[in-house]
């Protein structure tokens, strides 16, 4: 079997800034000390009159990105996702979505895949946080090629984006240039017994575990939901009258996130169906390898295949 | 500033404060005493400083002004209507449900609102973002921010003031409003921000001390501020909360109530005098 070529989201996220850079004048780059990381340092680098570090300090960081942004600019600002969409998230509510700035919160290392730093810097809350501020676009992407297309759709949208990046290197199963729309679902594998909808890492997990279940005859949809906000509704809607149950996968606690956004549709759609949601199970993380953490918290191909055979029973 | 042109700016800030009451009056809430006391800041900046253009208030060259006390709404609203950027007409809307005159600004719905602001700290934080922004386009417009006293207990603010040092930012100036009043107390008895001067030069700043209730003194500070190069400036301005309003000075009470019909009648009153001694 070939290598599988993995990419972090957060290094096509750099990749890009830095084509964005050459590309636009508008496109400006903060960070808050965390350059290296979030990869923003690889504009620093080729547009080092256009990036500003604001050094440990998130909240003058989303503030100053706004004033920035309320001057024409095209802003990404990057830190880890707990400190973004954590610590600054009412700068990100009043100097940004409020009136409505050209601001790219761009959070990397989010979620569980943190890996050793542990509890602290995991944070499987930040979907939820930034869903329920009004307007926020929200933008989860699964792979390499798929983030280099989310940050180029953030850049060429006018308004508030939460772009979530994350720290592991993970499978790459998009082509380059992959097409990408925001408020748009994509279905990955056909399917008529039941839907997995996936985002970010868990969308090749899902994927796997498709295959998996096929081998046992049952027929799986998975979707890869890459955009959590505007969510897209008619494919959910689709694949609940298609396939009659559902179960969501995402890297984040299991509230607030994918399968709430998920849910409400299902529930106010009159038509619901059975449905299970695969995520952080409304706890905080620990120090280990990322990959190793994935499987204590259940956010693998095997897990998913559990709730899909649980969901079928509820039908 | 000659005797005609002080004169002319009294008259216009007198007529910020009428602006105030008549709002607050009106709304039955706001926040009277802290617009009160930099009405002179708004009436020297807006007419007699700042490069501004009603007829096109997203102009990209215009000076900008962030009201990061983002609860002195009412003179800010003042300032504009009588710059021409609306109608004086929205005045006594201030705070009702079909108003675009919102409880604190909103630059989507306010023309001549270059921020919405009143979260306490972010304001001085755009300020400094629009600030960099005129290096990074080379141009040669000011920024000016208005912080309250109580407001440089938020973190933000020195966050804010590293960052605006570090970044050289000369064309930005930050105004403290030291009225000595927050909503608890005095400044001194909730958690004494003193001494604020030193705090901003250590920061940083080059720091002009003023009594910010005397046009002349504003008019000194503001130009001085504009031949520092390097650094950002502070002006650190004396004033009196409830400013021009006599039973409302100085009275920590006033900070966020609205006064009612009679208190209403006896401040226009005592503001009308004022302004028909001025204009003779």
């Amino acid at each position: 079997m070939a290598e599988v070529k993995r990419v972090a989201t957060r290094d096509a996220y750099g990749a890009t800034l830095v084509e964005l850079g050459n590309e636009r004048t508008d496109i400006v780059v903060m960070d808050a000390d965390l350059a290296a990381a979030t990869k923003t340092g690889m504009f620093k680098k080729a547009h080092p009159d256009r990036f500003f570090n604001a050094g440990i300090a998130e909240g003058n960081m989303i503030s100053v990105a706004a004033g920035l942004a309320a001057s024409g600019k095209t802003v990404f600002a990057s830190s880890f996702a707990m400190f973004a969409a954590g610590r600054a998230f009412e700068q990100i509510r009043n100097s940004v979505a409020y009136p409505r700035l050209n601001v790219k919160i761009a959070a990397s290392h989010a979620g569980i895949s943190v890996g050793e730093d542990g509890a602290t810097h995991q944070c499987c809350e930040d979907i939820g946080i930034m869903r329920t501020i009004p307007g926020m676009v929200i933008l989860n992407p699964a792979d390499g090629p798929e983030a280099a297309a989310a940050v180029r759709a953030a850049a060429d949208y006018n308004g508030p984006v939460y772009l979530r990046l994350g720290r592991l290197a993970v499978p790459v199963f998009n082509e380059e240039g992959v097409d990408f729309t925001i408020g748009k679902g994509k279905e990955m594998v056909a399917g008529s017994d039941v839907t997995i909808i996936a985002t970010g890492l868990l969308v090749n997990e899902a994927v796997i575990a498709a295959e998996t279940l096929k081998a046992e005859g049952i027929s799986v949809r998975v979707i890869n939901m890459a955009t959590i906000k505007p969510i897209d509704k008619e494919i959910i809607l689709k694949a609940a009258a298609e396939t009659g149950a559902i179960v969501t996968a995402e890297e984040h606690n299991v509230i607030g996130g994918l399968g709430s956004a998920v849910a409400e549709v299902l529930c106010e759609s009159g038509k619901p169906v059975p449905m299970l949601r695969v995520g952080v199970e409304d706890c905080f993380g620990r120090s280990g390898p990322a990959l190793e953490l994935l499987e204590i918290y259940g956010l693998t191909a095997p897990s998913i295949v559990e709730k899909v055979k649980a969901v079928l029973t509820l039908q | 500033m000659d005797a005609t042109t002080k004169k002319q700016l009294e008259i216009i800030a007198t007529k910020i404060r009428m602006a105030v009451i008549e709002g607050t009056f009106n709304a039955k809430s706001g926040h009277p005493g802290g617009s009160l006391s930099i009405a002179d800041d708004l009436a020297y900046l807006y007419f007699s400083e700042m490069n501004v253009d009603p007829q096109n208030p997203q102009w990209a060259d215009r000076d900008r002004l962030v009201l990061s006390k983002g609860h002195a709404a009412p003179a800010l609203y003042g300032a504009l209507a009588l710059r021409g950027f609306f109608p004086l007409e929205w005045i006594p809307t201030l705070r009702k449900s079909d108003s675009p005159l919102q409880g604190h600004p909103d630059m989507k719905g306010i023309p001549g609102v270059d921020m919405s602001s009143g979260s306490l700290g972010q304001g001085v934080s755009c300020a400094v973002g629009m600030a960099l922004a005129g290096k990074l386009d080379s141009k040669d417009y000011r920024v000016y921010a208005i912080l309250g006293d109580g407001e440089i207990g938020e973190g933000q603010v020195w966050e804010a003031a590293m960052f605006a040092a570090a970044k050289k930012l000369d064309n930005l100036a930050v105004i403290v409003d030291n009225n000595n009043l927050q909503i608890d107390g005095t400044v001194e008895e909730v958690n004494s921000p003193y001494p604020i001067p030193e705090k901003f030069a250590a920061f940083g700043f080059h720091v002009i001390e003023i009594d910010g209730n005397d046009l002349t003194q504003i008019e000194a500070a503001v130009q001085e501020a504009k031949t520092v190069k390097g650094k950002p400036t502070a002006i650190i301005q004396k004033t009196l909360k409830g400013k021009g309003v006599s039973f409302m000075e100085n009275l920590c009470s006033w900070h966020g109530v609205a006064p009612n019909k009679e208190q209403y009648d006896a401040a226009m009153a005592e503001l009308s005098a004022r302004l028909q001694e001025m204009e003779g």
